[in-house]
């Protein structure tokens, strides 16, 4: 957010001193690469998935691909990986936030602070098949902390507890989900003003009330927000379910990725329409964060 | 500071911790018991003894250097001439750094088969035009965080002295870019490129539509599928790589972390 501000600034710097140039077309040729390359590898791919979701086997003109996107497995699908996103962006949240309020204002050693962020830079990007990997061996029916837990007395597989299933993936997801949180949301808690606590503690607050009635408010859009992308973060993972349960689990990436390697729908239209409506829940996830992030900014100006 | 603020502090980092480094540690274990009873490094030495372990690294990461280089070239040159000339156009560009935030590797790949898989551009019946659908979705993938760096750079930096400065002197764009520019904005271009050759080394999502086991990541997957103690040993790898990717990146930055949320996982 500090960013943001003196990127304001230098910004007005730069057009107070710009020369009257108008902005030539040669101007405009300088930024055509880029938006060439955009158009061809984003733009385009995208668009074709929109009109390929609007056409039927003949190449007709139908609606048909999305009215058929309401059938029973397809909205268990959406259905399935739309909770498995929220329960570890909320997992992840909780964990996450707690952490980094840890090491920004809970007392802990300065050493700390630097520890966990190297940590969560690493934890956020370890994803894909190796986590999977790495999740098997802990939490698998051999896995070393089932093993561990069969010996005092606990065996989890015969609780109901499979590492292939709704709670071991959205456990799985944690691992990328709350290093991420406290990466995003430590400058935000940064942002909290030592006067406001003062304030609050001169008018006869308590620690609880000052965060229930000050700092909570303040953050919340920014927590919000974090969640959000926390929520894209897992909604679009594709790798880590599929190497964690091979295939067997009714996620809507592990439909489409079924989709691309041979025509399991019996309607390639219907594989597109499936892609889109992923996009469709991104863009409303973004369209959100951007509003909460606007909010947010209006206290959390550091 | 109250003490039961402390201890309630030191309550979750217990738990995260615990969370960080309990399957480290599993799969660290796990991995040193391909031999029968005792510990040993063998899973280890049989990966590095396969060769298509040594093969799918280096395609990758030739991939991955690839697409640093090719994100740099087009992103950097373009968000210094819209700070430059265009600044109207800021707010496009940050729009479209996010866009693949909103379209996941698994609906990107999908709809690059669609369009480049046929006519006009047959990419994918030759091993080049493969590679290169590759790198170009690898690019469109990294650039998030790429546009991030580079921007942050620029806006440390003042570039229209320094191009006017520059200008003067006599230099013309290509040694005003690279000569005068870059080295100026090193550090977060630099940074930028690890974290995207990092992702990239490790990606599986596109690799395996487009150019299968020929990658590392698709390489990987296959390992898990019937080796049980090599893919741990892989696992430890990779996590090491990302350890020293991001660490060089904290070098660079002296503490800084960046973070990422594109579709990698």
């Amino acid at each position: 957010m500090s960013n943001r501000l003196t990127q304001n600034s230098s910004n007005q710097r730069d057009a107070r001193r710009a020369r009257p140039v108008p902005s030539s077309l040669l101007n405009w040729l300088g930024v055509l690469p880029f938006f060439l390359f955009i158009f061809l590898f984003v733009f385009l791919p995208s668009f074709s998935l929109v009109s390929g979701s609007f056409q039927d086997r003949q190449g007709n003109f139908t609606f048909q691909n999305y009215l058929d996107l309401f059938s029973p497995s397809i909205l268990s699908a959406y259905w399935v990986t739309i909770r498995i996103s929220l329960a570890s962006a909320v997992g992840g949240g909780i964990l996450g936030f707690f952490m980094a309020y840890a090491v920004t204002l809970g007392g802990l050693p300065k050493g700390l602070r630097n520890a966990l962020l190297t940590f969560s830079g690493v934890a956020s990007n370890f994803a894909g098949v190796p986590l999977a990997f790495a999740f098997i061996a802990t939490l698998g029916r051999t896995g070393m902390v089932t093993v561990l837990l069969k010996m005092a007395g606990f065996d989890l597989y015969d609780r109901g507890f499979s590492l292939y299933s709704f709670w071991g993936l959205t456990l799985t997801y944690l691992y990328f989900q709350f290093p991420l949180m406290i990466l995003i949301i430590t400058p935000a808690l940064d942002g909290l003003k030592r006067e406001w606590r003062e304030a609050a503690e001169n008018l006869g607050a308590s620690s609880w009330t000052y965060w229930r009635r000050v700092a909570l408010p303040v953050l919340t859009p920014s927590i919000l927000g974090a969640m959000i992308l926390l929520f894209g973060n897992a909604f679009g993972a594709y790798a880590t379910a599929l190497s964690l349960t091979g295939g067997f689990i009714n996620l809507i990436t592990i439909l489409i990725g079924s989709q691309i390697k041979g025509d399991v729908l019996q309607n390639t239209g219907l594989g597109y329409a499936l892609a889109i409506g992923m996009v469709i829940v991104m863009a409303g996830a973004i369209t959100i964060y951007y509003f909460l992030r606007r909010r947010s900014e209006r206290w959390l100006r550091v | 500071m109250s003490k039961r603020n402390v201890l309630w502090s030191w309550f979750w980092m217990f738990l995260g911790g615990l969370y960080f480094f309990l399957p480290l540690l599993a799969t660290f274990e796990f991995s040193l018991k391909a031999r029968k009873g005792v510990y040993s490094f063998l899973a280890y030495e049989r990966v590095f003894a396969d060769p298509l372990f040594l093969r799918t690294f280096i395609f990758s990461l030739e991939m991955a250097v690839f697409t640093a280089l090719a994100g740099i070239l087009l992103i950097f040159p373009t968000v210094y001439w819209i700070r430059l000339k265009l600044p109207q156009l800021r707010g496009l560009i940050e729009f479209v750094s996010m866009l693949p935030f909103v379209v996941p590797a698994i609906v990107l790949v999908f709809g690059l088969i669609r369009v480049f898989s046929g006519a006009p551009f047959f990419l994918t019946n030759t091993f080049t035009g493969t590679n290169v659908l590759l790198v170009a979705a690898y690019v469109v993938l990294t650039m998030p965080y790429l546009y991030r760096s580079i921007d942050t750079g620029l806006q440390a930096i003042d570039v229209r002295t320094l191009t006017e400065a520059a200008q003067s002197l006599g230099a013309g764009w290509g040694t005003i870019l690279f000569r005068v520019i870059l080295p100026n904005v090193r550090v977060s271009i630099l940074s930028g490129s690890f974290l995207a050759v990092a992702t990239v080394m490790g990606e599986f999502t596109i690799a395996s539509f487009l150019v299968g086991i020929r990658a590392f990541g698709p390489y990987m997957s296959l390992v898990g599928q019937n080796k049980t103690y090599e893919s741990s040993s892989l696992a430890i790898i990779s996590f090491a790589l990302t350890w020293a990717f991001i660490g060089l990146i904290q070098l660079l930055n002296r503490g800084r972390v960046q973070t990422q949320i594109a579709g990698a996982h």
